[in-house]
């Protein structure tokens, strides 16, 4: 019975992210930018312009500028995140690669410094009267729910530990429809639970900033409007109907 | 004009200790534009009045706008509200009303756009803070989008790049397609339209004046330095704000540009019907409107047969020329073949040189060849500093290279004065403060929130004048020049401290004929 739950609510949710993002990714991508507005000074070439759009997804290097503490938190989050995710490739995998079972224990330290660097971000929303005034509940909650998949997930490693390799079969029977029991265990079904919470609240909430920060003009435009004349379709209709 | 009494913030010691504010929610939310009237509302196609269905307009604009503009749906959706922008704006750092912060201006638009055009905030308004589109909203919406000067410094400091201005000209096109128009954008406007520039000059007035202006240059250098105007067949057409035609310090920019012209014998003229580089179209973020004020120029370039096209100083005119003419007019380089449109105005055009080209480039380029000699200590009883304005720095370029748009200024100025120094790195280059008067808010009712606004600039240009001898700033904008001439005295700073950078230029260019 769990294990079909869980089976459904899995398949749904990965549905829900994957069609989701691929629509808002769409209709970014559709939507025409009619004005040349990178922020200046902006390189002058489409290299240097993935260079730019690179440094500011690996490096956060706007907010680098911006404000030192957010960045510190931010970027460490968003790094331990990663290292976590690479970490729990080893149940979707089989053979698990050398690479995969390489950064399992950075994986662990990881997920330390993300509930920590999480902790830290809240803490700024709560403490500091500007970011305060501009935070929504479901700012709160955001950080909430990622703090409860972190400590869940450290919860299961340290404190109620379930049959890993059980838990394995079960994401590699869903990839490959042929279900396979998932251990009953409450933590783990906890951490199951918010991380489908997680997928389905993506495509809907501010987490969007993960395509977002690709499709911004003023950070993915080349620098050369007069040597290249832009022009959307709907302005080209307007020029054309004016005439 | 009424003596109003401004509470005027107090300017602390260096740029280091400009300290920013606890939030005080409401502290500028007294501060308002004007309406626009009828009578500057539907010649611009908007409505006279607040029509019965404002909310039906208001929300079938925005749609349209969604579709349009990627900037705007990407911004409306990406924002974490991480806080990085928060204490980057000159308007929050001034009064402190937490609906500065650029993210919480934008939220006045982001939390509409949720309720109306998102699941998340459709169905749990009061989780996500979806607010319904009510006459309240709007009253905000004109309130706190006139306290914007479009400026872009938040953008560079976002990690993903959202732009406020993108936001805030956005509203303002709601605003107006739901009959909340700003007088003083669409009046001037409507001004534009109907006799050629911003300040309502007809064509006998402006010969008149540049015959006057002559007439000063005779008297201050002994030479006959022309000013044409509508000289048909000349090779470059001059487009500058209609302001340099006689405010203070902006004339003496022109007549700076003048010697210029002047004393690398180029042929060039002014045109009484493109007598506007400014474009006001772009603070109402109007495309049509910006696409019809841009094509004035387009139609002058083609009626004098011009080789080349020039723009004076000033900041949005030199964003809407660089970054926007090319596609709204035409007026550039690079058009497909198929593009005949583009093609009209390109093939009598001087590939050459760049389409449109600054008139610091020109300045610029002269000097490196040799052209132009300087000699400096003309200006000795000067020590200068440099304000790059915002909408140059951050969306526009000069040269070759990116960051040229802060370089060529200071290469000119450097070769004018000899005591020249530049503000604290925090507020200089793209991280430049606006003025406090861009962006459609250079008007008297606002003059509180300009004060205020101007409070950063202040702050770094009073450290440099303790600390190096200055005793004034150049600028390249007509709306920084004005809005500093009248915002520094409440500073304690006399107003002609600010400057024209031409105006500089004009002072040191060697005009001796007989050595070059």
């Amino acid at each position: 019975m769990v294990t079909a739950i869980f089976a459904i609510l899995f398949y749904a949710a990965t549905a829900i992210l994957l069609v989701g993002l691929g629509m808002r990714i769409a209709l970014y991508a559709r939507t025409p930018a009619p004005l040349s507005i990178p922020t200046t000074p902006a390189p002058t070439s489409r290299g240097g312009v993935a260079f730019r759009v690179a440094t500011e997804v690996v490096l956060f290097n706007s907010l680098f500028r911006s404000n030192k503490w957010i960045w510190l938190l931010g970027w460490v989050f968003h790094a331990a995140l990663l290292l976590v995710l690479l970490r729990h490739l080893r149940y979707f995998l089989e053979p698990v690669p050398q690479w995969v079972v390489l950064i399992q224990p950075f994986g662990l330290y990881a997920a330390f410094a993300m509930v920590a660097a999480l902790a830290g971000l809240w803490f700024r929303r709560v403490a500091v009267d500007r970011v305060r005034y501009v935070s929504a509940p479901s700012d709160h909650l955001m950080l909430a729910l990622l703090i409860a998949i972190g400590a869940s997930g450290l919860a299961i490693k340290y404190l109620a530990p379930t049959d890993i390799a059980a838990v394995k079969a079960f994401f590699l029977g869903l990839m490959r429809f042929d279900w396979q029991p998932l251990p009953a265990d409450p933590m783990l079904l906890i951490h199951l639970l918010l991380v489908v919470a997680l997928m389905v609240i993506f495509p809907f909430s501010k987490l969007l900033h993960v395509a977002g920060v690709f499709f911004s003009p003023t950070r993915n435009q080349v620098d050369n409007p007069r040597e290249r004349r832009r022009l959307a379709p709907w302005a080209a209709e307007l020029e054309r109907n004016n005439r | 004009m009424s003596k109003k009494e401004y509470e005027i913030p107090s300017v602390p010691a260096c740029p280091e200790e400009l300290y920013t504010p606890e939030v005080q929610p409401g502290a500028s939310e007294s501060v308002r534009s004007y309406p626009a009237a009828a009578q500057h509302q539907e010649p611009l196609g908007f409505p006279g009045e607040i029509p019965d269905d404002w909310q039906d307009r208001a929300l079938t604009r925005m749609e349209e706008l969604l579709t349009r503009s990627r900037s705007l749906r990407v911004y409306l959706e990406s924002c974490v509200r991480c806080g990085a922008c928060t204490d980057k704006c000159h308007y929050y750092l001034g009064t402190g009303d937490p609906k500065n912060m650029p993210v919480a201006r934008q939220d006045l638009m982001r939390d509409i756009y949720r309720r109306h055009f998102t699941p998340a905030g459709r169905n749990f308004p009061s989780l996500v803070r979806g607010r319904e589109l009510t006459r309240e909203v709007m009253d905000e919406w004109f309130t706190y989008f006139h306290q914007c000067s479009q400026c872009r410094r938040c953008s560079v400091y976002c990690p993903y790049g959202i732009d406020t201005a993108e936001i805030s000209m956005a509203a303002r096109e709601i605003l107006d397609a739901a009959g909340f128009g700003q007088k003083y954008v669409n009046e001037i406007l409507c001004k534009v339209h109907k006799i050629g520039n911003n300040l309502g000059l007809p064509g006998p007035a402006l010969e008149d004046t540049l015959e006057g202006l002559e007439e000063d240059l005779k008297d201050d250098t002994g030479q006959d330095i022309k000013i044409p105007l509508d000289a048909q067949g000349a090779d470059i057409l001059l487009v500058t704000p209609s302001a340099d035609f006689f405010a203070e310090p902006h004339v003496d920019g022109l007549m700076g540009y003048a010697k210029v012209f002047h004393q690398a014998g180029l042929s060039w003229t002014l045109s009484s019907y493109a007598s506007e580089a400014g474009n006001f179209g772009m603070f109402i973020g109007n495309y049509e409107q910006m696409k019809k004020v841009a094509e004035r120029i387009r139609k002058a370039a083609i009626d004098l047969g011009v080789k080349r096209i020039v723009v004076g100083e000033c900041g949005h005119a030199w964003r809407v020329a660089y970054s926007f003419w090319n596609t709204l007019a035409g007026i550039g380089h690079g058009a497909d073949e198929k593009d005949e449109y583009a093609r009209a105005l390109q093939a009598q055009l001087d590939p050459n040189y760049p389409v449109p080209q600054h008139i610091c480039e020109l300045t610029y380029d002269l000097m490196q060849q040799g052209v132009l000699k300087f000699d400096p200590t003309a200006n000795d009883h000067i020590g200068l500093t440099f304000h790059d304005s915002c909408n140059v720095a951050r969306a526009s370029r000069m040269g070759d290279m990116p960051g040229g748009q802060m370089e060529i200024p200071r290469a000119l100025l450097r070769a004018s004065v000899r005591n020249f120094h530049d503000m604290a790195d925090t507020t200089i280059g793209d991280a430049t403060f606006c003025c406090g008067g861009g962006g459609g808010l250079l008007t008297d009712e606002l003059l509180d929130i300009r004060i205020k606004g101007a409070l950063p600039r202040v702050t770094a240009l009073r450290d440099v004048m303790e600390d190096k001898g200055i005793t004034h700033m150049a600028a390249i904008c007509a709306i920084c020049k004005a809005q500093f001439t009248k915002v520094l005295p409440y500073y304690d700073l006399p107003m002609d401290t600010v400057v024209s950078l031409h105006q500089m230029v004009g002072n040191a260019l060697r005009l001796d004929k007989g050595e070059i």
